[in-house]
Parts: structure tokens; sequence; C-alpha cells
């Protein structure tokens, strides 16, 4: 059994979870063997739209997310034996498979860009070296494997529903959550977005940042932000991109009074085309963009938004 | 108390990489201490001086990774521990190599980094909490010790939680926790006569590296002159329209 772990907002599947359905699916045909899903709620776990995408659906409820629970979750769900275990990779898929691979002896492999088998055994390529270099790995099921958002294509569902099981979950109590500080969401997650547009430094304060925000809603995009920025308190550390933040590859990545330090690159280095405004043409992040413009962060945003607004009409 | 910090040696991100044979070649690189592990070399230190105690620092790697474990030191640990391996390791791997000598330690909590700077993982701290079979917190910014439990806030995806988790546990750190301190000099003197006690480990690693490569991107480089910010606004979403197509 190839087993997908099927991750969700409580009312959708998220676009991370077709992902990795896709590459469970192309895993199984290459195995002989079957994709099951497990549906760890917390809320409303969409089991009807996640039935329609497997043959069996393991849903467990498992209250507020501990790593512990997840990989108690799932490692039930596995006990029938698995070749392989694949989930959307994410801070929290990237702990609790760290658990699960231990308890399965399990070769890990993390935050994949392909997967595919040969013979018996499981391929596949991960950046390494901060994003700097590709790595291609190998490892003999059983396998954990994590799947970069953004890299692969959705699955489509199957056109029949799957059966649900119900898991009993063993109790797990050494983790209490007392407080969840929810940042307030606007628009599509960071990590997701096919758009970033990344406020640095230069912005000069938290305010200026409304209108990094109004340029990332008018191009459907999410808002990133440097760890100077981060330190500073003017942006949730939720948004920090880079080696101590999230590592994001959208299509456009808008780098706006970003100097370039080695530690934001590595978050960011991936983007198909990278835009920088820096008002010293010396910046490292100019060497490392398609597009740019040397000039006043504070002039060039406000117009830049009206461009696009002019583009949109 | 004991409080434990799980380290590894990286090379520096500003460091040039270069491949050699299909992998890639650390000769020219500067190693250092992961800035990861450092916030819980910090940690350590800060509650052992609020505590009481011992703190003690873990290194897996090559021989080299001793110059990290005598960072460490250096910074103020109170002795090391080195589980020599060369080559690369899984994260599974690595928490079988360190399981038995963290039982054996039997510490208060372990502290290591949220993500590694040579192979970007993050799941050691997953694979030591399994291992040990005690909780994981990942991505910790803040935490307290409250008797058998300690307070501590950490990152998801999306916003932030606070937890009580029962100890001995795993933290994973990262930026935010605390700022480390810097080695002084009569610190760097006394880690020199600072015990190692150095370990042998025999396993090998379940996932294999069969090929490194960098490829750097070669950026576009348009650059465009920003004295007429409203003209220079209008040409580059004119070709991220027209030529990247992205907007």
């Amino acid at each position: 059994m190839i087993l997908v772990v099927l991750d969700h907002d409580g009312n959708k599947l998220r676009k991370a979870s077709l992902e990795a359905l896709t590459r469970a699916r192309k895993l199984a045909e290459a195995l002989g063997e079957g994709v099951a899903g497990v549906l760890l709620a917390e809320g409303q776990a969409p089991v009807e739209e996640a039935r329609g995408y497997v043959e069996t659906l393991y849903v467990a409820e498992l209250g507020p997310y501990t790593a512990e629970k997840w990989a108690a979750g799932i490692l039930e769900a596995a006990k029938a034996g698995v070749k392989a275990i694949v989930a959307p990779s994410s801070r929290q898929s990237r702990t609790y498979m760290g658990r699960v691979a231990y308890a399965l002896k399990a070769g890990l492999l993390e935050d994949t860009l392909e997967s595919w088998a040969e013979g018996s055994e499981v391929y596949a390529t991960r950046y390494a070296y901060l994003n700097r270099v590709t790595q291609k790995v190998k490892s003999a099921p059983p396998v954990v494997l994590t799947v970069k958002p953004n890299t692969t294509p959705l699955a489509e569902p199957l056109g029949q529903v799957g059966q649900v099981v119900a898991l009993p979950i063993p109790p797990v109590s050494s983790v209490e959550v007392l407080e969840r500080v929810q940042e307030e969401k606007k628009g599509v997650s960071l990590t997701e977005a096919d758009v970033v547009v990344t406020g640095g430094r230069g912005m000069g304060g938290s305010e200026a940042f409304k209108q990094v925000e109004e340029l990332a809603a008018l191009l459907g995009g999410a808002v990133g932000a440097t760890r100077a920025v981060v330190d500073a308190g003017w942006r949730p550390y939720s948004e920090q991109v880079g080696q101590t933040g999230k590592t994001v590859q959208p299509s456009l990545y808008i780098a706006l009074g970003v100097s370039g330090a080695v530690q934001h690159l590595a978050g960011m280095n991936k983007s198909k085309y990278i835009v920088a405004v820096n008002k010293d043409p010396e910046a490292p992040i100019f060497k490392h963009a398609d597009y740019g413009i040397v000039g006043d962060v504070h002039q060039v945003l406000p117009a830049l938004i009206q461009a696009v607004k002019k583009l949109k009409d | 108390m004991k409080f434990v910090a799980v380290i590894r040696q990286v090379p520096d991100g500003e460091s040039r990489l270069r491949i050699q044979g299909d992998r890639v070649d650390l000769s020219g690189a500067t190693l250092i201490l992961d800035q990861m592990d450092e916030y819980g070399v910090e940690e350590a230190l800060r509650l052992k001086e609020k505590h009481g105690g011992e703190a003690i620092v873990v290194g897996f790697g090559p021989e080299r990774t001793e110059e990290a474990i005598r960072t460490a030191l250096a910074m103020g640990m109170d002795r090391g521990i080195h589980v020599v391996y060369e080559g690369y390791a899984d994260p599974v791997t690595v928490a079988e190599a360190l399981a038995p000598i963290l039982k054996e330690e039997s510490p208060t909590l372990i502290l290591t980094g949220g993500q590694q700077a040579d192979w970007d993982s993050q799941a050691l701290g997953g694979a030591l909490a399994e291992a040990l079979d005690v909780p994981v917190v990942a991505w910790t910014t803040a935490l307290e010790l409250e008797g058998e439990t300690a307070r501590a806030k950490h990152d998801l995806d999306e916003g932030a939680e606070w937890v009580r988790v029962r100890l001995p546990a795993v933290f994973t750190t990262q930026q935010g926790l605390n700022e480390p301190r810097y080695p002084t000099l009569p610190g760097i003197m006394k880690a020199k006569k600072k015990e190692i006690k150095k370990v042998a480990f025999q396993g090998a690693s379940r996932v294999e590296i069969l090929q490194e490569s960098i490829q750097e991107k070669t950026r576009l480089q348009k650059i465009l002159d920003g004295k007429d910010p409203v003209a220079a606004a209008e040409e580059l979403v004119r070709l991220l329209h027209e030529e990247a197509k992205v907007i």
C-alpha cells in the first residue's frame, strides 16, 4: 500500500495534498500497489471530497495538531503494511514524518521535487545546502516522502467513492495546546503562492507594508518579509522568507527594499522570475534578479500598484 | 538538571560550493557550527544559568566536527560528546546513533536546530523524539521551565501556538528564540581543557545520495533606472506581462 496524508484547511483539501496524491499514484503504479489516504482532522474534515481520490480513506478525529498525535494516526493507518507514505511538505509534516520514519525505520526523503521508482527502489530529487544544490537520492522501501508544494500536477478524482475507515487512536497527551496565535489570513498561503511580494529593511517601517499587501493582493499573491523586518517587529515570523523562515518557489518573486543576504536568497533563489527594487545599484539582490528598478521603493511601489491596476483595466 | 544541545558542523552560507565527481566538495569551504544549532546551544546555556545543572553539547559528524563542538564549549557548554561518522547519514540514522547516548545521559530536555544548513533536513528533532519516546516541539521561539513541564511557543505553517509539554522533550530551535553569544577569549582558553568524549558509530544511512549538482539559474538582469518612477514601473509591468508572462 502507498499511504498518502491528505492535509486540509478544515473545509477542503489543500492543493499540496492533490500534488501528494499524484506522487503517491505514480509510486503505486510503479511498485504495483494501491493508494490509501489518511485524513487527520482538526475541525471539519473534508471526508466526502477526500474519498473521491482514494480506494480507502482512513479518518481520525485527533483534535489540535501535535507531532505525536499525527505520527500515531499515520502509524495506525500504516499498520496494514506500507511501501511508502507520502505527505505534502510543511513545517508540521517535516516534523511528524521524522517520527513516522523513525518508527518504521524507513528511508526519509524530505521536501522532494520529483520522485519515481526503479525496480524496487524509490528515487527522488531535492534541494540541499540552503537550496543551492540539487541532490538525487534513493532508498529501499519503506520510504517516507514529503512533496515540495508547487512541483507536481494536481490529481483528478477517481470517479468512484472510496471506503471510509475510522481509525482508533492510541491516547497521546504529552503536549497540550494552550493558545493558538492565529495570524490574520490574507489571501493565499506563502508557500503555495504563485506570486510573492517581499518587503525588506528598505521599506522603513510597518506602515509601508500596507502597500506591499496591496500589490500582493492585486497580483493574487502573498506577502513575504526578510529577517531584518521580522526582527524589527514590522511583520510576523510566519511571513519570513529565508534560511530561518520559509522557502518559496513562485513564478514571480518581487523583492522590495531587500538587499539580498545569502540567508534570504536561500529561501527564494529557485523562483522562476525575480524582480528587485532597491535604491542601491550595488545591492546583491540585483545580481540575482531578472528584472529590477534602481530607485526609491517609496516612489516606485505606488507607481507599480498604479501600473498593475492600469493593466488589469 | 541537564540540558543537551545536539549540533552539527556545516558550510557557512557564504561559502563557495564546488562539485567534484558528482558530489559537493567542501575542501574549500569555511565550516561552522550550524547557526540553527547555535540557538540550541545558547538556550541550553540560559536554562543552566537560570535553573542550575549541566549543559552538554553532542555533535554528530566527521572528525572535523570537533571544531564546532569546541565552539559550543567556548560559548560555555560544560562538556562534549562527539559521535564520529564520515559521510552522509539521514536523520533516522543520526537519531539511531544518538539515542543510546541521550538515553544514558537522561537530560531534562534536548535542543537541536530546526533545519540543517547542509542537508536542508528538518526531521532530526522528530526522529530523535521518536527514538526517545518523548514529545517534540518544532520551531520554538520561547521556552520556560515549569517543574515537570515546559511552556513553549512555536511556529506552525500558519500562525503560532503556546503549548505545555511534558519533560523530557525535544525542542527544535530557530531565530527569535534568543541571540547566541560569542565565545570569549577566556571561554576559548577554557574550552581547550574541556572533555570531549568520542563515540564511534557503525550504522549505515538508509538514504543514499547518488548525485549532487549546482545549477545556477542565469538571470535576465534587465535593470531599469527609476529616476522616473512612473515610467520605470510601467515598463516593468509591461515586461512582466508581455515578456515573462507572469502577470
